[in-house]
């Protein structure tokens, strides 16, 4: 292949197999000829091409782990404020009303449950709960609902048709049972199907339900849409069955895993807290919204609960 | 300063919003234009981020042109936007989150918008980095411009 040299003293440039002696245009000694390499790389050669994926990719690679992690802490503060909001919002507060922090920091305290007890959680504030349940560690926040009523917030995590659900419940800390509101998302649920657990209208018709059936068995539940008879049942999104099934099962899940929470500081069993409850509601003490009908009667409830 | 907005430059920012229009006239980038445009805020903020990756994967793939090995160019073309609205993505969880939720993964599609690979593909590997900004800023700029 022939080279290309300049000659420097008359500026001409030429193509020869070898240097030449002198310049064959203006005669100039070998000193003056310098070969010129070739301008720009070969962009279609293998070596380039592979060369250029790959610092393209390290420089991308720098670049992204280095704002990921310059961000990193602004995103955890919003995404630890999101789960505060959250946990407000399972209590009946507006959260896009409020400052989430301020209020958080004064009305809620974050706690473990170990044997019926509380104890002051006083760690970093978790934004999920999913691996911390599974490991034993319950967190159960203490706080008053907007309108002033003592209240555990209990999280919960589950599976919804696409992927993961989490909420948090709001039982009252004065009628064992009782839900006070709850607040439930997803990560990637049905847009106007599924995705709609997270709209108020759902998560407001939890507000009165008891969690027990009259045996003080768990039975608050998700049925099919329209079909909620029972005081335990709540209307599921139509044409989210799937989705309202995985609320279902997470809201029992978390319940029976949580269900030392209805028995906080009496150092009785839930079921042995359950028996008293119980007695309570044949005995007809039962408490305000709790309306759970048993007066000893099998079969003329169910006919109640039909008309209902 | 003529030179800068010269007749051409002027055709590349002004005809994607208008005869060119990438929406309503190319019918590019269609799935993220209906996802999001339901609600003025998540449209608008779309509309930036759209506008802001577009103009500056413009102005890196027309600074790269020469330089891009012809066969992995759409590769490149991808690594680039991809990192772009990656970076754009985690600002927006860090800046404004309630938006980051509710666009959820259409931030995330904004990497196979295919106004962006129309873009690059047919004018920044062509044209210089100014053009292409320009060029850039109006496609980005035709998805608010399309309802407006």
């Amino acid at each position: 292949m022939a080279k290309k040299f300049i000659c420097e003293q008359c500026g001409q440039t030429f193509e020869a197999a070898s240097k030449p002696d002198k310049c064959p245009i203006c005669g100039a000694d070998a000193s003056k000829i310098k070969e010129v390499k070739s301008k720009g790389v070969n962009t279609n050669s293998n070596v380039y091409t592979v060369l250029y994926a790959s610092v393209m990719v390290i420089i991308v690679a720098f670049l992204l782990a280095f704002v990921a992690s310059a961000l990193k802490e602004t995103q955890d503060a919003n995404v630890a404020n999101d789960t505060k909001g959250q946990i407000l919002s399972a209590l009946g507060y507006d959260k896009d009303a409020i400052d989430v922090a301020a209020v958080f920091a004064e009305k809620v305290q974050d706690n473990l449950l170990e044997n019926r007890e509380l104890k002051p959680y006083e760690g970093k504030f978790n934004t999920s709960y999913g691996a911390l349940i599974k490991n034993g560690e319950l967190h159960v926040f203490t706080s008053t609902t907007a309108d002033g009523t003592p209240a555990y917030v209990i999280p919960v995590v589950g599976r919804g048709l696409w992927g993961g659900l989490w909420g948090y419940i709001a039982l009252s800390a004065m009628v064992p049972g009782e839900v006070l509101g709850t607040y439930f998302y997803h990560e990637s649920e049905t847009a106007g199907l599924g995705a709609r657990i997270g709209e108020k209208w759902f998560q407001d018709q939890f507000i009165g339900k008891p969690v027990f059936d009259e045996d003080g068995e768990i039975a608050l539940t998700v049925v099919k849409a329209g079909s909620a008879q029972k005081e335990t049942e709540v209307d599921g999104v139509t044409g989210a069955t799937l989705t309202s099934n995985g609320v279902a099962a997470m809201i029992k899940d978390g319940l029976t895993i949580y269900d030392d929470v209805f028995s906080i500081g009496t150092g009785e069993t839930t079921e042995e807290m359950m028996t008293v409850v119980s007695t309570m509601v044949n005995g007809e003490i039962v408490s305000s919204d709790t309306t759970i009908v048993t007066n000893g009667c099998e079969e003329e409830c169910e006919s109640v609960n039909v008309e209902q | 300063m003529s030179k800068l907005f010269s007749d051409e430059n002027k055709a590349a920012f002004t005809s994607p919003l208008n005869l060119n229009n990438p929406i309503a006239v190319q019918v590019l980038g269609i799935c993220s234009a209906l996802a999001v445009t339901s609600q003025l805020k998540p449209a608008i903020v779309m509309g930036l981020s759209v506008t802001v990756i577009t103009a500056f994967s413009n102005v890196i793939i027309s600074l790269l042109r020469k330089t891009i090995p012809n066969r992995i160019r759409i590769i490149v073309q991808l690594v680039v936007v991809a990192a772009l609205v990656t970076i754009v993505s985690q600002l927006l969880k860090a800046y404004v989150y309630d938006v980051s939720v509710q666009l959820s993964v259409y931030v995330g599609l904004i990497i196979t918008n295919c106004i962006l690979m129309g873009r690059l593909e047919a004018f920044a590997m062509q044209n210089g980095p100014w053009a292409s900004f320009l060029d850039g800023i109006g496609n980005g700029l035709a998805m608010p411009g399309f309802w407006w």
